[in-house]
């Protein structure tokens, strides 16, 4: 079946490095050239090698520096046509192997090819239920796409086929049809599912599919968790997660905010007093880490978990002409560290108005944790990176107020457990910034919250939930965990697909819990 | 989940109190407990308010509130059944209970709010209670008859001498520190100023002092480490580690710089609502 695409409005598409430009209509030729190839038979790897791989078609830096619109706005039908006909057909298809998830990548790029792209969607969502936010902020370039034959062909992981820029067209096209999944038949057991993120909401999905009562707990007063107070619109629009979570409640799934378990009821409670017979945990990682430098609480350093709070979910953006939440209006800010939340708080600081964003990270470019896609974004829009240099303090004026930073040169030396090399202080090398703005961006730790209120929970040293991970079962029967709360920081992609694993295991449990009730009934 | 307002009294000028719909947090919340409320759903504030008191049966908590910025002006204005959007909780680590002896309780201002659901409790636990109130009028003094009933003493400070003794808290607190047996335990709450002497005060006698922290807060969860602290060097989180700490360890001069961190953007936000209130005053 073929649903019928809008041809998008551009009909130039500019390449991501911004200075070469193809036309819609050349790209259009191009199809029909290899769309007749290939019905003869003659479209050979070589053929296939030749298509250029298609730029995602984006804001440009200038323009989108100045507004919080989403950057990437998508392949135009033609352009992604033309990628899925780079894809070889592997045999062996290597990308699946590269998905924590292993959607079967090979067959739903076949179906963009042929033009079937409802398929190519259903395909997907065998094994992924938010393809709409996973082509989006999955890092394919270190999962599926880099171990794609063409990108090693090419040895250069860019020219791998765009898998996530594919995943995102299909899932696009869509956003506006909203089709709920079949529920089964009510099976009267209820489960709490606690947090709204990407771990929650899969969760929540497969366990409404087997019939249960599920009810969504969140703390915030909005749902999304890190998907909507931590990636910034211009990277995730909050209508894609919000079409997400109205699928959820058109299934039948409840939710409630402002709901802290742990403070507004206990995980006990939950499964002892108010009826649940299993719950999943969720929480994200929840606790944002410092760097233990002075001056650390001065007024204008935050963590990117506060930073990106205010500016996403409490929009303050908007602030004086509407949101009610303020946010240091910067001049020059240096965000500290190198990943994607790093890349995410410099850009929201650049749209907020700031002259001057500098990204300090103490190894080099190579070892950034942050997506390629990210910081090539960055640079575009402006940011200047400040590699192998990390600070030693921060400095305040008379009032507290953050003046500089008094920063350390690093050099690289041997690898160290993360087999990245370790980056080692050169003594006497101190310079400073001056800056108004320090945004810490160095990663979170376990939330205490949940371990300070459930007895009997077993956690690691770290403070992370400890579970089986056959089955995200933790150490109190009935209650199972996943995402950063258990793995530490992590990605989306890998919430989404523990949460999958806890709702087999949870759909399990249940049944022999509900046959064991009906033996002793 | 809306949470109706059953009742609303105006306590001084610019203090406020409500009972609110909240059954879940009146059952949950225990003394020193805060909740995080906001009106607007899109684009509102997140304020952290302690419960003043709760009524599990009916499924109420009480809240007062001073009037300091925007959002505490648009609760001022909400009445006798209108619904507040947003209230989470109960939130931060509930007060150590525990019996004393003898503890003295110093609230100043709004703080007397907060303070008074701990007085009660300690007294429940068979302390010995004296209180020190301050405000800075006879008209901004709240909760005297509340403090008087579990009180053995009541001390009335005021800035100006309009009530009670004129003079800063400070002053009743050393005499009673200086008594013999000193007392076992102080609990101080109020403005971050009048909470600094008050453990300097203490400390000189050697006499452990909680006190309830209040600083801006976005989650009030732990997950952004805008409220936090400097605890004895270290940084602590007030919504998860506090709200209350052992006083004499508070870095407060850095928190005291820390709570006026967005003053300006808030007074405009304040002065622009109570502009955008008078025009609505005179559409009427």
């Amino acid at each position: 079946m073929n649903i019928s695409v809008l041809s998008k409005a551009a009909d130039t598409v500019s390449n991501c490095w911004g200075f070469l430009t193809v036309t819609d209509k050349e790209n259009q030729e191009l199809l029909q050239q290899l769309l007749q190839k290939q019905k003869t038979g003659k479209l050979t790897p070589t053929d296939r090698y030749k298509i250029p791989p298609q730029d995602m078609p984006e804001q440009d830096p200038i323009t989108r520096s100045g507004n919080v619109n989403e950057v990437a706005t998508g392949y135009t039908e033609t352009q992604a046509r033309l990628e899925s006909m780079r894809c070889l057909q592997c045999k062996k298809a290597p990308c699946i192997n590269g998905c924590p998830v292993r959607i079967r990548i090979r067959d739903f790029i076949s179906a963009i090819a042929d033009g079937h792209y409802k398929k190519a969607l259903d395909i997907i969502k065998e094994n992924s239920l938010l393809p709409a936010v996973c082509g989006r902020v999955c890092p394919q370039e270190v999962q599926c796409q880099q171990t794609c034959t063409v990108g090693l062909k090419f040895k250069d992981s860019t020219k791998a086929v765009s898998i996530g820029r594919l995943e995102r067209f299909v899932a696009d096209l869509d956003q506006n049809a909203g089709s709920v999944p079949a529920v089964a038949a009510e099976t009267g057991m209820k489960v709490a599912v606690i947090g709204s993120g990407p771990g929650g909401i899969v969760t929540a999905a497969d366990l409404r599919r087997a019939g249960h009562d599920v009810t969504i707990f969140e703390a915030f007063h909005k749902t999304g968790g890190v998907m909507v107070y931590g990636i910034p619109e211009f990277r995730l629009p909050k209508a894609i997660v919000q079409k997400e979570i109205d699928i959820l409640t058109k299934m039948g799934v409840k939710i409630t905010c402002n709901f802290i378990v742990g403070r507004t009821r206990t995980i006990e409670q939950l499964l002892k007093k108010d009826g649940f017979d299993a719950a999943y945990i969720g929480v994200g990682a929840g606790l944002p880490r410092f760097m233990g430098i002075e001056g650390e609480s001065l007024i204008g350093v935050f963590s990117a978990n506060e930073y990106l709070t205010r500016a996403n979910l409490m929009k303050a953006y908007d602030f004086g002409s509407g949101a009610d939440t303020p946010i240091a209006l910067s001049r020059k800010v240096a965000v500290m560290g190198g990943g994607n939340v790093a890349m995410d708080s410099a850009r929201t600081a650049l749209r907020l108005g700031a002259e001057k964003v500098y990204l300090v990270y103490r190894r080099t470019e190579k070892e950034m944790p942050a997506r390629i896609e990210e910081v090539h974004h960055a640079k575009e829009e402006g940011i200047e990176f400040h590699i192998l240099q990390s600070p030693k303090r921060i400095i305040g004026n008379e009032n507290s107020h953050v003046i500089a930073i008094e920063c350390l040169k690093y050099r690289l030396g041997e690898p160290d457990d993360s087999g990245r090399r370790r980056p080692i202080p050169i003594e006497g090398s101190e310079f400073r910034i001056d800056v108004d703005t320090c945004i810490i961006a160095i990663g979170n730790i376990a939330n205490p919250l949940i371990r300070q209120t459930t007895p009997g929970l077993e956690f690691n040293k770290w403070g992370n939930i400890v579970v089986d991970e056959e089955t995200m079962a933790t150490s109190v029967p009935g209650v199972y965990a996943g995402g950063d709360i258990v793995s530490g920081a992590a990605t989306v992609i890998l919430a989404m697909g523990q949460g999958r694993i806890a709702a087999a295991a949870i759909n399990q449990y249940l049944e022999k819990e509900k046959k064991n009730r009906n033996q002793r009934m | 989940m809306s949470h109706k307002i059953i009742s609303k009294k105006q306590l001084s000028e610019d203090v406020f109190t409500a009972e609110i719909e909240a059954p879940l947090v009146s059952r949950a919340r225990e003394p020193g407990q805060f909740v995080i409320i906001s009106i607007n759903n899109e684009y509102g504030e997140r304020i952290p308010l302690t419960i003043a008191g709760a009524d599990p049966e009916k499924g109420t908590i009480r809240l007062i509130w001073q009037r300091v910025g925007k959002t505490t002006a648009e609760l001022a204005d909400l009445q006798q059944g209108d619904e507040i959007t947003n209230v989470a909780g109960p939130l931060g680590k509930p007060t150590h209970l525990e019996n004393f002896g003898t503890i003295v309780c110093v609230g100043g201002g709004i703080g007397n709010a907060p303070l008074l659901p701990i007085a009660q409790a300690l007294k429940a636990q068979g302390n010995k209670i004296i209180s020190i109130l301050g405000a800075r009028s006879k008209e901004l003094l709240i909760l005297e008859e509340e403090f008087a009933q579990i009180s053995s003493e009541l001390i009335i400070t005021t800035d100006d001498g309009s009530y009670g003794r004129k003079a800063l808290v400070t002053e009743p607190l050393k005499e009673l520190c200086q008594r013999n047996p000193k007392p076992d335990q102080v609990f101080v709450i109020g403005p971050a100023i009048m909470m600094k002497f008050c453990c300097e005060v203490t400390k000189q006698f050697n006499i452990p002092t909680q006190v309830s922290l209040n600083t801006i807060m976005v989650d009030g969860t732990g997950m952004c480490g805008g409220c936090r602290i400097e605890f004895d060097g270290q940084p602590k989180f007030v919504c998860v580690d506090g709200p209350e700490f052992d006083g004499h360890k508070v870095n407060f001069d850095l928190m005291m710089k820390r709570l006026n961190a967005y003053k300006d953007q808030e007074q405009r936000a304040h002065e622009q609502y109570k502009k955008h209130r008078c025009k609505i005053g005179l559409d009427k």
